[in-house]
């Protein structure tokens, strides 16, 4: 599959209101993606801007390389003085994106010695569109996932002791083990979840922001300035909730960033066999919102397009829909045999790994040392390792919390036939009443 | 008697306790000014009124004098602009809800007063904007849903069952969702299979929802405010017909009871169940069995999830025979769930088997004569009540 014509660098659609605040190259182009001499060098690549769009031949190959708005740029080589971000944010950043992926082995480690269960969806190859959102976003911020959510969590600052006890179905889960894998939720940090099925969160997601939108002009409240991010993939952009709420963020300028995880598959669906018009990011324009495509294996690249895109949000421009290009490195799920990705495809994203990426950026750049890496992973194998303990030592949820969360009002269960109601029966909370 | 409500920490993660909060049954259940109170009646069987009620005459308990004259889609008004009055995060969402003052005219004016944000005029896509309304009610709005007909809201399925009623308890707790889903349902006039649907039983399955029936403008305002005020998600089922039904109701504020069922005329022969229209094609053929005399004991369940076993088990224990009519569809309807409910609970008092007059199984026709089928008639009420106390069935 010509999957890498997709590693576009070009700007997409955005309306020119959007660039005020971002740095200009001197090629006067938008600035937002792509354009970032220094970056280029990140990965090792030169820059390719064709010259038009590629051909969507029947068989195999469809070349999604997108028009350059401007002139090519040149690479420069690096200097520390130029790098994008500072040591401090550069640590962050890294020390986040290693707490995802080694968290995620760990659930594959678990996984097959029968501590989690069901459906796990692994984020690996995918960390540099968590960290370079979520690491954007202020606390107050909300964010909304999919079932492949355990690393939004741990971005978003849900303790991985919460996130793991969860997946063991422990009391000390964050959802006290009701959610599981693919129902994480934290009111403190603000994540609305974790769903099942694909497309429904984002209708949740455009909700929380036009609860922003409300609060500031309803109810006048304007230090209520919370941004939503909704991240989702390819398959789901197919869906009508998509569509439909794109069309909404857009008629009432809601503050919401729509996030597209292309990882270019569903299950086993290859997001050019499904889509008519497999770039993602051209479909913002049908909605009257900026449409972008970014390197999402590239967490600098994808960093610079989030806060651009969340600072618009917060102004109040409205929405935008972001297109990551992005791999995961293991199959859709823990029960997934992947065998229908080539092999080449594979390797072409391994290649690319985020972690890897930056780690060299951040050395070569100054702005780490190997030790202070080092340290760094090293802290999150224990931070991951006794989030495994604390999971293994908790207990598991008693009887008695069966019907606890069913209503926030309990009196939904209702009256029974001596007059009470049900939730005043003793054996309630033994979770023996009978409902 | 004072309620003691068990209610369990709502707080983070870990929380798994409860406390007693004696004074959230009193703020929700009893109405302002307490000789008003519908929600008494489990206590305090007030509500006899005449022997006979008639159709349009109610039991909402006010003098000849006192209260207003009002149209049940103005009372639902009524309810949701005193809600949206006092209390600033309730908003509204739906299709013409805004400019248009509702299909059914159940927003009229609201925009006006409220603004745009307020009662706000989606596009046409019910799953999103419902699950818009979700997400809105879990980060701290109160949310009215209006479907613009009960059907469309079968679009919204994914969003009622997956997030309405889901997300407190996937979430461990931790998010409410406090939303109303509204709108008119039932058997209208001839409005064709798709806008004529009984969708009560489809979603009474659902755990984490509640669901009640409106019927006459009284239970109307009253069931609307405590639906708002309720932290759970609520489904408020009017029907297409009742919209212009004229009653007195009281001016004083008054907030009804979800949980709890309505005694519409207290009798001694055998109990009826009912909701909804069929509430008022009831006390149609109470008029014949009355002039026969027979004694029919007539309750409103109005609450369709959960049933109020207390009203209902007390009025089989003293007249051991109970019909249920309803509107919606035999098979898995809200008669065949509350017919096993009273097997369950009072089988002990019953004479005979729990009888139940449904609606047919079918897509409501268009034709007058086969819609008339479809439905429960008055004639039929009365053929039944019949043979029940004659001892033929």
């Amino acid at each position: 599959m010509a999957a890498s014509s997709l590693a576009s660098r070009a700007v997409a659609s955005l309306s020119p209101s959007i660039s005020t605040g971002a740095s200009r190259d001197d090629a006067g182009s938008s600035s937002v993606v792509g354009f970032h001499k220094r970056s280029s060098a990140f990965t090792g690549r030169r820059v390719r801007i064709s010259s038009g769009h590629g051909s969507s031949a029947a068989h195999g190959r469809r070349s999604c390389v997108v028009a350059a708005t401007a002139a090519p740029v040149k690479e420069s080589p690096p200097k520390i003085a130029d790098a994008l971000v500072t040591r401090e944010e550069g640590l962050e950043l890294y020390e986040d994106m290693i707490l995802g992926r080694c968290f995620e082995d760990m659930c594959a480690q678990m996984y097959y010695r029968s501590k989690m269960f069901g459906f796990v969806h692994l984020y690996n190859g995918q960390e540099a569109v968590s960290t370079g959102f979520v690491k954007a976003l202020k606390k107050d911020d909300y964010i909304c996932s999919t079932y492949r959510d355990h690393v939004h969590a741990l971005s978003k600052g849900v303790p991985a002791r919460q996130v793991m006890s969860e997946l063991f179905g422990k009391a000390t889960g964050c959802c006290r083990g009701q959610g599981g894998s693919m129902h994480m939720f934290s009111k403190e940090h603000r994540l609305l979840g974790g769903f099942a099925f694909i497309g429904e969160g984002i209708p949740v997601a455009t909700g929380a922001a036009f609860n922003t939108k409300y609060s500031r002009e309803v109810l006048k409240d304007l230090s209520v300035d919370a941004v939503t991010l909704a991240f989702f993939g390819d398959g789901t952009c197919n869906n009508g909730q998509f569509f439909e709420c794109l069309n909404m963020a857009a008629l009432w300028k809601l503050p919401i960033v729509y996030v597209v995880e292309n990882n270019l598959w569903a299950i086993g669906m290859d997001h050019f066999r499904a889509t008519s018009v497999p770039e993602i990011w051209k479909k913002g324009e049908a909605f009257g919102m900026p449409g972008v495509h970014v390197d999402g294996m590239d967490v600098l690249k994808v960093r610079e397009v989030a806060k651009e895109a969340i600072a618009r949000a917060r102004r109040g421009d409205g929405p935008t829909l972001v297109e990551c290009e992005t791999y995961r490195y293991r199959g859709h799920s823990l029960a997934d045999p992947d065998e229908l990705r080539k092999p080449e495809q594979k390797n072409k994203y391994a290649v690319r790994d985020p972690i890897a990426a930056f780690k060299k950026y951040l050395l070569e750049n100054g702005l780490a040392s190997e030790a202070d890496l080092k340290a760094i992973e090293k802290k999150i194998d224990e931070i991951v390792e006794d989030a495994v303990e604390f999971a293994d030592a908790s207990p598991l949820p008693p009887r008695s919390q069966l019907l606890e969360n069913v209503f926030a009002d309990p009196r939904g269960f209702g009256i029974g036939p001596d007059g009470k109601y049900r939730c005043e029966d003793p054996a309630f909370t033994a979770g023996t009443a009978e409902v | 008697m004072a309620q003691k409500v068990l209610v369990p920490c709502s707080s983070s993660s870990s929380c798994g306790k409860v406390q007693f909060s004696p004074s959230r049954v009193h703020t929700q259940a009893i109405a302002f000014g307490g000789e008003l109170s519908q929600s008494s009646s489990r206590k305090n069987k007030s509500l006899a009124l005449k022997a006979v009620a008639a159709k349009g005459e109610t039991s909402a308990p006010v003098t000849a004098k006192s209260g207003h004259e009002i149209l049940l889609f103005d009372a639902l008004r009524e309810g949701l602009e005193e809600e949206m009055a006092r209390d600033p995060t309730v908003c509204v969402m739906g299709e013409d809800v805004g400019h248009y003052g509702g299909s059914y005219k159940v927003t009229k004016g609201l925009a006006e007063k409220f603004g745009d944000l307020r009662v706000l005029d989606t596009p046409i896509c019910e799953n999103s904007f419902t699950g818009m309304g979700i997400g809105a009610a879990m980060t701290g709005l109160r949310t009215v849903v209006e479907g613009m007909n009960m059907g469309f809201l079968l679009l919204a399925y994914n969003q009622i069952s997956n997030n309405a009623g889901m997300l407190h308890y996937t979430s461990g707790g931790q998010f409410k969702i406090p939303v109303v889903i509204r709108g008119p349902g039932g058997v209208g006039k001839q409005l064709g299979a798709e806008h004529s649907q009984r969708l009560e039983s489809y979603f009474q399955s659902v755990p984490g929802l509640q669901m009640v029936a409106c019927s006459t403008p009284y239970n109307a305002k009253g069931l609307m405010k405590a639906a708002i005020r309720s932290d759970n998600p609520v489904i408020l089922y009017e029907h297409v017909l009742l919209y212009n039904l004229k009653e007195r109701i009281p001016d004083e504020e008054y907030v009804l009871c979800l949980e709890e069922a309505e005694l519409v005329r207290p009798g001694k022969d055998i109990t009826i169940l009912t909701y909804s229209r069929m509430r008022h094609f009831v006390l149609q053929a109470a008029k014949t069995l009355v002039e026969r005399g027979y004694d029919p004991e007539i309750i409103d369940i109005r609450s369709l999830k959960p049933f109020d076993l207390f009203t209902i088990g007390n009025s089989i224990k003293k007249t051991h025979k109970v019909l249920i009519v309803e509107e919606c569809m035999r098979t898995g309807g809200i008669g065949a769930s509350l017919r096993a409910a009273i097997v369950d609970n009072f089988w002990d008092f019953l004479d005979g088997r729990p009888e139940c007059l449904s609606s047919q199984d079918v897509p409501t026709p268009y034709a007058a004569t086969l819609e008339d089928a479809t439905v429960v008639q008055p004639a039929q009420i009365i053929v039944k009540v019949e043979q029940m106390l004659q001892g033929l069935i």
